[in-house]
């Protein structure tokens, strides 16, 4: 870890400016990944911007019939508000298939959009890794590549978000707020003009400006239908998912999804959900401009099971 | 005390203390933070320096160069210890790759360096700083290129009985298969780690070892010293199975590092550096053929097993468990090694007949099924009370008793000895069930026994617990040979200033060191009756007092004078050799495989294990738990994936190398036969910890073929290796 300067904002605009008059600057709210990151030196921020003391902790209900989740709003209060278990059970679903009970305690919904792949050649400092060092390769590629993409990513990176969370927030359309320093409106973002794919630079993972802050999830209305989260993994709990599938079907298996575990992004097409309930042509449709390597290969077939497996729970 | 055979009636047999069900003694220590782990020694050194060990970048090859300014005048940096100032004279017994690297680099992630500054952070921070450079050299990374040169190796030599190849020939049934098992990681809950200390040239070393004389007399090499001038004190231990067995860089460089900068040096390897810089469990490849006749008795069995390590470490011995297994006139047991280039392979938890047993019991299973019979009765079929592997009797050999036990306790006859039949829901549901057989092996332990002045019982020997209970069953063996009660024993472990044990490996811990300290209350007891005029024989130690003949003397008026004290040391080379020392069980296993995403789950697991006397059933039981667990994970998960461009196992953290959790884990249940074994040791019992492990894995597999009919022959039985067979369409 490098030593690094530390402050505490007291409010959105003190955040946003503080962090926009120290270039470089990280914020810090749970910490469950940056402060990992920190000691790897795989992220050097010289200076941290304690955003725990903002507010931010509430879910409101919006306008439009949503709500509006604070982005400081904990893993484990998301899942367990009444309102999200009653009518966003595939965020409540996806978020407890996630880390442990202690992690969840720490992490916030603006922080987890922000977790970082869980490559292993992006941990190890020692291999190339362009999402670490740009221009240095990948060595994931080529290499112990089971747990990564097959979809969306670059001849760059092969590296996938690795959550849980936002998978279930893509199948709900949700929209994420940010402030920019100087700017008096929030922005709002859809979870694919958020999250970059990797092209020719895996480094710059999210479309966030320097000193941008994450403010809050937007949840539209909600969606009637079943809400299933199928998180596909080696050990029962505590593990990344190899696949993961969230959807809200109806009854007849049709409906949307969106999958975990693929991409360098949650990952959803409507033209495969207009295939539903064939879990063979929708998965065909998903995964048609697929690039897997050999060791993941199966998660091909993978997915189009989990997905039969998932039209088969809103049938039954 | 040399151990003549049978033991004879002793006071152990009383089983007052000793064989009940006792909750470890030093529970209450650990789960209020008072049990001082290597690192957490606050009291012992003043003012200590910390070390950070940087890994090498490279697989193989040579350190062309090193750039140390930087970091050396990062703040709070004392020394930066590489293999020029290091002072080390010796790899360590039993190491295969150098304590720390130079000029030649044997393996990823080996010590190239150390970083000792004023703190950890300070320490951490700076090693960034350090710039080596490599020339790489090529290298062999892939158990299965190296096969062409694999060699016999005289650590485990080949073995043949009978004439196999005629026998497999002639044989009407045959099975000619391959399995493959994976790199196992130790993954223990506590990291390695050493506080050193040197005052008038002699080193104390806080350190986590399973085995401490072994590793004072290892560490004295490694720094060149004499083996009197090095301390090791371990007195708890956060998880071993054979990762703490030696000294490791963390032991070894905290010592020369604190030798180098005149400080208390204190050292863990980061968890991120474990899994190349220390040893692990290599892979196998093992060919199994096995013939019978019409009647399904064995007539030929060969069991071929490759495995790699480094020029000069040693093979993982797959055929061990096979020998002693199943009744045959003709055996052939081939061992074959290669070299790699990857990281040390060492002993984990029972070392070869862990990854045997998946091979062997695999394959009884595959071959009940093409004679057409249950596993369990062809198991019984050749089921022996003579080890065909050298003709010698058993000593005590329950295995047929521990099948047929389990096959009522977990409703064996419930299982549909056609694959693939059972379906609950989405799930396809499978029994499995494997033999477990394990050595049971005893060597030299001593212990030292004190009555004190205040009416305690001191008892001191180097013999370490690594969570395995060992502080429990020692007391309960002195206090049930002098009569007290358990409150009043303090047992003392982990030092090498006590009297040499035995250490915790090879599942033999619990039986040599508790007839160590048995053979040291025997001469306390010696003692006493002789400073009393008593028969030594004949007196008996009861409720605190010394009694013969009706006359009763207690022991704490024996020691108002004076504290009294005795050594004594347990030598097992007489055991004899006219038999087999083995333990034996049975495993059995329900899983659920997801029809659609080929998931395994275990439903429930089930062991009846014999091992003769069970010391306590609350640490055995734990034992067997944390084998089977760990089986499991051998079963389903755990793997360390080699890259062959880089040399390393890429998965080096816990996020990436997948152990078992709770949920992976539903039910277990553990039962143990009643009954001694008195040819084993003084104290009627062997250990249990290994015997607990192997045959887990092969029973999770034959369940995993009873539930899906797919027979999967390379471990662990991961999704992708299902997902294209699986028996229902969806």
């Amino acid at each position: 870890m490098r030593p690094f300067t530390f402050e505490r904002a007291t409010s959105v605009e003190d955040a946003v400016t503080k962090a926009a008059a120290k270039p470089n600057s990280k914020f810090i709210a749970g910490g469950t990944n940056l402060l990992d990151l920190m000691k790897l030196q795989i992220e050097t921020p010289p200076h941290l911007i304690d955003v725990n003391h903002i507010g931010l902790d509430e879910i409101e209900e919006t306008e439009e019939g949503g709500l509006r989740i604070g982005a400081l709003v904990s893993n484990t209060a998301l899942a367990a508000d009444s309102r999200i278990r009653q009518n966003y059970g595939v965020l409540s679903r996806a978020l407890v298939a996630g880390a442990s009970g202690q992690l969840r305690n720490k992490a916030t919904t603006g922080g987890n959009l922000l977790q970082r792949t869980r490559c292993p050649y992006f941990y190890d400092t020692n291999m190339p890794c362009n999402k670490r060092e740009p221009d240095s390769g990948c060595s994931a590629m080529g290499g112990f590549s089971r747990q990564l993409g097959v979809v969306g990513t670059s001849e760059n990176c092969i590296a996938t978000y690795p959550g849980d969370m936002a998978v279930a927030l893509r199948v709900l359309d949700a929209t994420i707020e940010t402030q920019r320093p100087a700017e008096k409106a929030p922005r709002m973002l859809t979870l694919d003009d958020f999250y970059r794919l990797p092209g020719d630079s895996p480094n710059i993972e999210t479309v966030l400006e320097p000193g941008e802050l994450i403010t809050a999830v937007h949840l539209p209305a909600p969606v009637t239908g079943k809400h299933i989260y199928k998180k596909v993994r080696d050990r029962a709990s505590y593990a990344f998912a190899v696949v993961s599938i969230a959807a809200i079907l109806k009854e007849d298996g049709t409906g949307r999804f969106a999958c975990g575990g693929l991409a360098p992004r949650p990952w959803r097409d409507a033209k495969a959900e207009a295939l539903l309930p064939d879990a063979k042509a929708a998965t065909a449709q998903l995964l048609a401009e697929a690039s897997p390597t050999d060791q993941n290969q199966f998660k091909i077939k993978l997915t189009e099971r989990a997905l039969s497996s998932v039209i088969a729970e809103a049938s039954s | 005390m040399k151990f003549t055979k049978p033991a004879p009636k002793n006071p152990i047999d009383n089983q007052t203390v000793m064989g009940k069900p006792t909750p470890r003694i030093d529970g209450p220590l650990k789960t209020t933070g008072q049990a001082t782990y290597a690192y957490e020694w606050k009291d012992v050194v003043e003012n200590p320096a910390y070390g950070w060990i940087i890994g090498s970048s490279i697989a193989n090859g040579r350190i062309k160069s090193m750039k140390l300014d930087a970091a050396k005048s990062a703040p709070g940096v004392i020394d930066i210890l590489t293999y020029k100032n290091a002072g080390i004279k010796h790899k360590g017994d039993n190491s295969s790759a150098q304590q720390i690297a130079g000029p030649k680099v044997e393996h990823y992630h080996q010590a190239v360096a150390m970083v000792i500054a004023e703190s950890f952070e300070e320490a951490r921070a700076a090693a960034e700083l350090v710039e080596i450079s490599y020339t790489k050299s090529k290298g062999k990374y892939v158990l299965e290129d190296t096969l062409s040169s694999a060699k016999k190796t005289d650590q485990q030599k080949d073995v043949s009985v009978g004439d196999f190849a005629s026998a497999y020939e002639s044989a009407p049934v045959k099975l000619d298969v391959t399995y493959k098992t994976s790199r196992h990681s130790h993954a223990m809950m506590e990291p390695h780690a050493t506080i050193a200390n040197w005052e008038d040239n002699k080193v104390t070393v806080w350190t986590a070892n399973q085995m401490i004389n072994w590793s004072k007399t290892s560490l004295a090499k490694v720094l060149g010293v004499s083996k009197e001038d090095v301390r090791l004190v371990s007195p708890f231990i956060g998880g071993g199975f054979g990762g703490k067995l030696f000294i490791l860089s963390d032991a070894s460089l905290a010592a020369a590092g604190a030798r180098l900068t005149k400080r208390p040096v204190k050292v863990t390897l980061q968890r991120a550096l474990i899994f190349n810089n220390t040893a692990h469990r290599a892979s196998t490849i093992q060919n199994m053929r096995l013939g019978a006749n019409e009647n399904g008795e064995l007539t030929a069995v060969a069991h071929k097993n490759w495995s790699s390590a480094l020029p000069e470490g040693g093979p993982e011995s797959g055929v061990l468990t096979t020998g002693p297994s199943y009744k045959t006139p003709n055996m052939l047991l081939e061992t074959r090694l290669s070299v790699t280039n990857l990281p040390p392979v060492s002993a984990m938890r029972a070392p070869g007949d862990m990854p045997g047993s998946i091979a062997i019991e695999v394959a009884m299973d595959e071959m009940a099924e093409k004679l057409k019979l249950d596993p369990i009765e062809f198991r019984l079929l050749n089921d022996t009370q003579t080890n065909p592997e050298t003709g010698k009797p058993f000593s005590r050999r329950k295995l047929a008793e521990c099948l047929q036990q389990g096959a009522e306790k977990f409703g064996w006859s419930d299982r549909s000895s056609v694959p693939a039949q059972k379906r609950e829901g989405s799930k396809l549901i499978g029994m499995g069930v494997a033999s477990a057989v394990r050595g049971g092996p005893a060597s030299k332990s001593a212990a030292r026994v004190q009555l004190t002045t205040d009416n305690k019982l001191i008892v001191e020997t180097d013999m370490t617990d690594i969570g395995t209970g060992s502080y429990t069953i020692l007391a309960q063996t002195a206090a049930e040979m002098m009569g007290l009660p358990l409150s009043d024993v303090d047992v003392r472990l982990g030092d090498s200033n006590f009297p040499a044990a035995a250490g915790s490996g090879g599942q033999w811990g619990a039986t040599s060191s508790t007839s160590g300290v048995y053979v040291a209350c025997v001469n306390l007891r010696k003692k006493i009756t002789d400073q009393l005029g008593l028969n030594a024989d004949t007196a008996t130690f009861e409720n605190g007092n010394v009694t013969e003949s009706g006359k009763s003397t207690s022991l704490s008026s024996i020691v108002k004078s004076g504290p009294i004290e005795a050594e004594g040391e347990i030598d097992f080379s007489g055991r004899g050799d006219d038999h087999s020392y083995y333990t034996f069980g049975a495993h059995f296993v329900e899983v659920e495989v997801d029809i659609y995403t080929a998931e395994t789950r275990i439903r429930r697991m089930l062991a009846v294990c014999d091992s003769g006397r069970i010391f306590n059933p609350v640490s055995a039981r734990s034992q067997v738990i944390g084998g089977m667990t760990m089986g499991a994970g051998a079963a389903l998960m755990e793997e360390l994936h080699v890259d062959p461009r880089y040399g390393h196992l890429a998965n080096h953290d816990l996020a990436q190398y997948e152990v078992p959790v709770h949920m992976d884990i539903p039910h277990q249940e553990v039962f143990f036969l009643e009954g001694e074994d008195p040819l084993a040791s003084p104290t009627k019992g062997s250990g249990v910890g290994e015997l607990g492990i192997c045959g887990v894995s092969a029973a999770i597999g034959n369940a995993i073929y009873n539930a899906t009919g797919v027979r999967v022959r390379e471990f662990p039985i991961t999704m992708e290796k299902l997902l294209n067979e699986m028996p229902v369409e969806v």
